[in-house]
């Protein structure tokens, strides 16, 4: 359409021989380069991956330079990753990232190919063939394993499923949690163990206003689990998850908190660190704050465990019915079976004592150990990235794809973005960071010819071939409206502002109407 | 109030759209032009709007006039201001993209802070005692004026935590 008359319009200019424009051409400005045009191209980029990462890299990318193409290659038929799997049902704002996502899909010079596995229906080296660079964004899909006996019993999750499970992430669909149990146990005191207890005991009228997927909604209507512990293995003052979620916990309708006082022994003191520096051979004492963050969220934590509160809330958690609180310095060292019924009916925990403090203190085993019933155990102690590719380079000790500001190590015209690349920690603006940062590197290197542009590449044009000869057809953006505009309508029947498609056959039956 | 902001946003845009097509056909003539109305008196219709400057990352000063009652985050869309990121959640108090840094003077002007600001202020890469979160600052008359400094969202490009051994 608009390239159509584009093209006309450069041939135009071409046999008119107007130099300056020739000129133009020959740096490739502003010109998206068709194949006639040898000396300059349009630089054709692929990004493997359609969350956050993908999306913001893209987004830069575009924005940066008038002449990039950037396509997204996505194993699922639907687009946005951890933002429609990972972020709680509860925490719809978070998801306003979609808004921006979309208008970068929709944007003429990016395309979305979902339905596509790379690593399995195409490789990275034939993506690397057909595209100028290659920007690997698919994140982490696995999580931590905890390494501890009893593991693999009924009734102990890993964080990762339990939240695939209750976001419609098609391959959890199975998970079907047992929640017949009174005491549930979190291992991992960051926001998605705070995202899980929250959900384990969330009232219902509030669920069920949320995108949280039917089959979750029942079965936590059942749901028999009254007490959620969130076990860390070091102190008050090294939980990694953020104040908005404490807070959130702390409000919590319907709960109360329920902590251990010795826990908290020594974090009245550190809230205030005393610093002595020697500087050019002076000593100096400074009396010097915890930063604010850190700080405040000790406060909060501090004053839900040991603050007597008013008669109002007193009233508020007497007529409680769940109760949620952290343990501190405690390990899981095994997982125990009901005789019976071959599922979880404990956990030993081992004590551990701080050495050093804040955010560098370590856990020390003290030889005393505890036993917890419960019947439930989640594990959130971090996703973890997986190598999709051999020919990839990848550190298996970090589970990252190694890398240099997002330019991978020996491999030129491959980069990497998102957790994929830095590890599976924050939230999605340290992504957003994260992301213009490897499109910078990218855009740099194409300045400083670093990365050659200089021949045209074929794009998605011998890709998509590829993969109709192997039987593979990809889901466009707007085959993803289609879906897009079906869940939202269920949803609305329902109250809800979205009823997820649970399984990859349904997103496709719909996508190919 | 995220919904009222989008609705806002939505007729702005096509406002905006409209003012941009006509406005870029004659950009050159319009520039000259404009220098020979910057003295004397001000239409009246400009009585009512407060004068912003933006600091961007780059140290570039930019002028804006917004109307009383709209967010900084409102004036940075409104203006097409191209700060990278900012505003990811549209003013829901969901993240922290929206930042910015104040002298301690205006910073006193703006009142109070919530607790629900704090909290996701408290994420904000390079926090400072003057920080708060375009999205939550109303403009008043009272704060014609106001300089408004977009911080860096990393230290330094080159110093991103990258995974490299």
């Amino acid at each position: 359409m608009s390239s159509c008359r584009l093209l006309q319009s450069e041939l135009k200019l071409w046999t008119s021989g107007r130099s300056k424009w020739t000129r133009g051409l020959n740096e490739g400005i502003g010109w998206s380069g068709k194949t006639f045009l040898s000396t300059s191209c349009c630089p054709k980029v692929c990004i493997v991956g359609s969350g956050p990462a993908g999306f913001y890299t893209a987004q830069h990318l575009i924005k940066a330079r008038q002449d990039v193409e950037v396509d997204i290659y996505e194993r699922l038929p639907v687009p946005f990753g951890l933002v429609r799997f990972g972020v709680a049902p509860d925490h719809p704002e978070v998801k306003n990232v979609i808004n921006t996502f979309t208008q970068t899909a929709k944007h003429s010079r990016c395309s979305f190919y979902g339905n596509v596995n790379v690593g399995k229906d195409v490789t990275v080296g034939e993506l690397q063939q057909a595209y100028h660079a290659v920007v690997l964004s698919y994140g982490a899909e696995g999580n931590r394993r905890v390494g501890v006996p009893g593991e693999d019993l009924r009734g102990v999750y890993s964080a990762k499923d339990f939240v695939g499970w209750y976001n419609g992430l098609p391959s959890c669909r199975e998970l079907s949690p047992d929640l017949s149990c009174e005491t549930a146990v979190i291992l991992g005191q960051g926001n998605v163990a705070l995202d899980v207890a929250r959900i384990l005991l969330s009232p219902l009228d509030i669920l069920k206003k949320t995108d949280i997927t039917q089959p979750a909604l029942e079965a936590l209507a059942e749901s028999q689990v009254r007490k959620v512990l969130i076990v860390g293995r070091r102190g008050p003052m090294q939980v990694a998850c953020t104040i908005k979620e404490l807070r959130e916990m702390v409000n919590l309708p319907g709960t109360r908190p329920e902590m251990v006082a010795a826990d908290f022994e020594g974090v009245p003191e550190a809230l205030k660190v005393v610093r002595s520096e020697r500087i050019y051979g002076r000593s100096l004492s400074a009396v010097a704050d915890l930063p604010r963050p850190r700080k405040r969220l000790t406060e909060l934590l501090m004053k839900t465990a040991m603050e007597v509160p008013g008669d109002k809330e007193l009233e508020r958690r007497k007529n409680a019915t769940k109760i949620w609180g952290f343990r501190f310095y405690r390990s899981p060292t095994e997982i125990f079976a009901d005789p019976s019924h071959s599922r979880t009916a404990g956990i030993r925990l081992a004590v551990n004592r701080l050495e050093g403090s804040g955010e560098r203190a370590q856990a020390v085993l003290t030889g005393e150990v505890e036993d917890v019933s419960c019947g439930l155990v989640i594990s959130s102690i971090g996703y973890k990235s997986h190598p999709i590719d051999p020919s990839v380079p990848f550190d298996s000790r970090r589970a990252i794809v190694p890398n240099s500001v997002g330019r991978v190590h020996q491999a030129a015209g491959l980069y990497c973005s998102g957790w994929l690349k830095t590890g599976p920690t924050g939230v999605i603006a340290t992504t957003m960071n994260n992301s213009f940062d490897t499109a910078r590197s990218l855009l740099e290197d194409v300045d400083s010819g670093t990365l050659d542009i200089s021949t045209a590449k074929p794009g998605s044009q011998i890709v998509s071939m590829l993969l109709e000869e192997r039987g593979v057809k990809p889901v466009t953006f707007s085959d993803w409206e289609k879906i897009d505009s079906l869940e939202m309508r269920k949803g609305e029947a329902c109250g809800k502002p979205r009823e997820k498609l649970l399984t990859v056959e349904e997103m496709l039956k719909v996508a190919r109407t | 109030m995220a919904l009222v902001t989008a609705l806002r946003r939505l007729a702005q845009v096509s406002l905006r759209e409209f003012s941009r097509r006509s406005t870029a056909v004659s950009w050159g003539a319009f520039h000259t032009a404009e220098r020979s109305f910057t003295t004397g008196a001000q239409p009246l219709r400009s009585d009512n709007k407060v004068t912003v400057h933006f600091i961007n990352r780059d140290g570039e000063k930019i002028t804006v006039k917004a109307s009383p009652g709209d967010s900084l985050l409102d004036v940075v869309i409104n203006e097409d201001l191209d700060f990278d990121g900012f505003g990811a959640c549209e003013g829901t108090l969901a993240c922290s993209t929206c930042h910015l840094i104040f002298d301690e003077e205006m910073y006193k002007k703006l009142g109070p802070v919530t607790d629900e600001e704090m909290d996701m202020l408290d994420l904000a890469y390079g926090l400072t005692e003057t920080s708060r979160l375009g999205c939550q600052i109303c403009l008043t008359k009272s704060l014609e004026g106001m300089v408004a400094r977009v911080p860096e969202s990393v230290a330094d490009i080159r110093q991103t935590k990258d995974g490299s051994a």
